[in-house]
């Protein structure tokens, strides 16, 4: 099957379709950016603890980072404001896509550290009960919707921005593509 | 009709581009509520509390003549303290650096070489056996300084050469040391259980007394900060009554059950032996009881000298409780059935009819409180140390304590009733290392570390609690400052041991009667 990237302005959504996508992508956004926020108002927030629980066989390499604590500043800072910026991102649709690329790589980072693996205990409990699927790897995924149908050009800064010539006609989708 | 249509896009254009804007005003609306929110909850408790997380006192100065020391007894415990003190063995060294190559966590070795220099000289090193006493000889030796070897610890403490001793021999010794190096003026650093016998814990009491030597019992967690804080907490009387108090010691391994290891080389060509035995009762030469003292009465003082005096101090130096007015023990050799005499699981109650942390209730309601001890060497089920009050408990878990008001509690009833304190997250935690990251490896340090005694933190770094013990005892000697484990708080900590060790031994109630200062209860011949 060849596979089709397709610009923003490329894709017809129909109401619904684009209505759910945008509410997806504002609640991941929003997801991310109070997870920054409230780690920024932390002083005394580190990942310090989480990177030190981490197993599996990158483990080494997240206790490194832990350890060092110049390496532990930097991942600190890159973890809180990353977060943050992906979130604004994504909730007030600026360079969407970037973000979702962007969210999609820290969470790699967080379910690669923690991976809900046969045999692998950890000290910070998981909310749920997971095994190889986690809620990390299905908002890696939500993002992966989100970076193949954006949305940011249409209802977004991205649309001021890029001042995509988008018709109102273009997303009206006609009922028989929908119902493919 | 095309500028229109130009105009009614651009309004499109606007709205769809800024359809964030109130997404992101809920965001800030909601965040700055819960954030608020939060903050008030904290800032009631904490008004409410009224707890200053203690800053230590600053260390006095250093400079000077360097102090002139001699160690005593260079075995596992006396190379820790000249390590605390600024010289490790080159084994030590280069087997951290081997560790810290292999596991960037540990940091064993950078800690080291950051302390702080002592301003020391060890000029003198005393060990009966000979391996151990070249090896303290080789240690402490720099350009400047080379160290004597005293065959007798009498000829050390006589030495002008020598102005303070630390002693780290076995238990049995530590009085009689102790008291000559008193009477020769030399100032002492001794490790715990302070005395091995009841009679010789007077005797040395009254040698500190009149010498007025600068004294201190090796109880390195006083350095620890979160005791610091504990104090505060204990004097705003956030925990209200307490009544029970336990602490446990839960090691399983043969280190923790005192299988040191025998040195190849001992034989009565290489150690003193006549020396070693001293008062205990004569018997032929006995590698294992050389170097496995602990595990026998004439030498040791078993798990009360050895690790509730631990607990016992560590309480002690919150509540400053002192000596029970009566003591229980019991116990066995339950796991390790390999001819030692003393216990390894061992139980001890120490009641304060008398004693009172205050109270929220009525006047006169509380009165009283217990002291238990649990150990077992068979097992290392995580037990912490618990103060439990009428209004909140308190944990203690290494250099980090946690409090939870009691869901029955009068002093909070009213913050609890108003959903203000919630009884299931702590009412307050203390963490000094927040930021800091730990790497202990062996079983017996993580038990060790989780008892504040093997580091604690100054300005969010990690030092050893030995280290700093030491420099409060030098600082001491220099300054005219106190310590905080004197010869008071070491004589309380020895009597309250023993009072459990003779409980064990004789099997009944060992009572004391604070005015009097003596034990009522027990035929003389067991005292000394």
């Amino acid at each position: 099957m060849k596979t089709q990237t397709m610009n923003d302005t490329q894709l017809r959504y129909g109401n619904f379709q684009l209505s759910v996508l945008v509410i997806l992508r504002m609640m991941i956004g929003w997801h991310f950016l109070y997870e920054g926020v409230i780690k920024a108002l932390n002083p005394s927030w580190s990942a310090g603890g989480f990177l030190m629980d981490s197993k599996w066989i990158f483990a080494d390499f997240f206790h490194s980072l832990a350890t060092n604590p110049t390496t532990l500043d930097i991942v600190n800072t890159l973890n809180v404001w990353g977060l943050i910026a992906i979130g604004l991102g994504l909730i007030t649709g600026l360079f969407s896509r970037a973000a979702a690329v962007g969210g999609m790589v820290l969470l790699a980072m967080y379910y690669l550290s923690h991976p809900p693996l046969i045999g692998l205990k950890y000290a910070l409990p998981a909310e749920g009960s997971y095994l190889i699927v986690n809620k990390n790897l299905i908002e890696i995924f939500a993002l992966a919707v989100l970076f193949a149908f954006p949305t940011s050009r249409i209802v977004g800064l991205d649309r001021l921005i890029f001042k995509a010539p988008v018709d109102e006609e273009d997303i009206v989708v006609e009922k028989e593509m929908q119902n493919v | 009709m095309a500028t229109n249509k130009n105009k009614k896009s651009g309004r499109r254009d606007l709205l769809k581009g800024l359809a964030a804007v109130p997404v992101l005003g809920a965001f800030a609306f909601s965040t700055i509520k819960k954030v608020n929110y939060d903050e008030e909850q904290r800032e009631n408790i904490l008004k409410e509390l009224d707890i200053e997380a203690a800053r230590p006192a600053a260390g006095g100065s250093l400079a000077g003549d360097p102090i002139r020391l001699g160690i005593i007894g260079f075995g596992i415990r006396g190379k820790q303290l000249v390590k605390a003190a600024g010289f490790a063995t080159k084994e030590w060294k280069e087997s951290m650096k081997k560790s810290a190559m292999e596991n960037s966590n540990d940091t064993r070795l950078k800690d080291f070489l950051e302390q702080e220099n002592l301003n020391i000289q060890f000029t003198g090193v005393c060990d009966l056996f000979d391996v151990r006493a070249e090896e303290a000889l080789d240690t402490v030796t720099t350009d400047k300084n080379t160290p004597k070897r005293y065959r007798t610890y009498q000829e050390m403490v006589e030495s002008p050469n020598i102005d303070a001793v630390i002693i780290a021999t076995p238990d049995h010794w530590h009085a009689p040391i102790s008291i000559a190096a008193a009477n020769a003026g030399k100032h002492v650093y001794v490790e715990k259980c302070m005395t091995h016998k009841i009679a010789e814990t007077f005797d040395l009491y009254d040698a500190v007394k009149q010498s007025g030597i600068v004294f201190q019992v090796g109880h390195q967690h006083r350095q620890t900060q979160s005791f610091l804080t504990a104090m505060d907490i204990m004097k705003k009387q956030v925990l209200g009554h307490v009544s029970l108090i336990q602490a446990n010691t839960n090691r399983n391994d043969d280190n923790g059950a005192w299988q040191y290891n025998i040195h190849e080389k001992a034989s009565p060509q290489t150690i003193d032996w006549q020396q070693f035995l001293g008062n205990a009762p004569e018997i032929p030469f006995n590698a294992e009881h050389f170097f496995r003292w602990r595990k026998w009465w004439p030498y040791g003082t078993g798990l009360s000298g050895d690790l509730l005096t631990h607990d016992y101090d560590r309480i002690n130096c919150i509540l400053k409780m002192g000596i029970p007015n009566s003591v229980m023990a019991s116990g066995g050799i339950y796991t390790h059935r390999d001819g030692r005499e003393v216990p390894d699981v061992f139980q001890v109650v120490m009641e304060y009819p008398e004693y009172s942390t205050g109270g929220s209730q009525e006047k006169g309601k509380e009165k009283g409180m217990t002291f238990m001890y649990s150990a077992t060497l068979g097992n290392q089920y995580g037990r912490n140390t618990a103060l439990m009050g009428h209004d909140a408990s308190m944990e203690l878990i290494g250099d980090r304590l946690s409090i939870h008001a009691d869901p029955r509690s009068t002093r909070y009833h009213d913050m609890i009733e108003a959903k203000r304190i919630d009884t299931d997250v702590p009412l307050y935690s203390y963490d000094p290392s927040v930021k800091g990251v730990d790497g202990v490896t062996s079983a017996t340090a993580k038990y060790f570390a989780n008892k504040g005694l093997l580091y604690t933190y100054r300005d969010g770094k990690r030092v050893d609690s030995t280290h700093l013990h030491i420099r409060e005892w030098l600082s001491a000697i220099r300054n005219g400052t106190p310590v905080s484990c004197g010869i008071e708080e070491g004589f309380e900590e020895a009597i309250s041991a023993h009072m459990a060790t003779l409980s064990y031994k004789l099997g009944k109630r060992i009572e004391w009667d604070p005015t009097a200062r003596r034990i009522t209860n027990v035929e003389e011949e067991f005292l000394s």
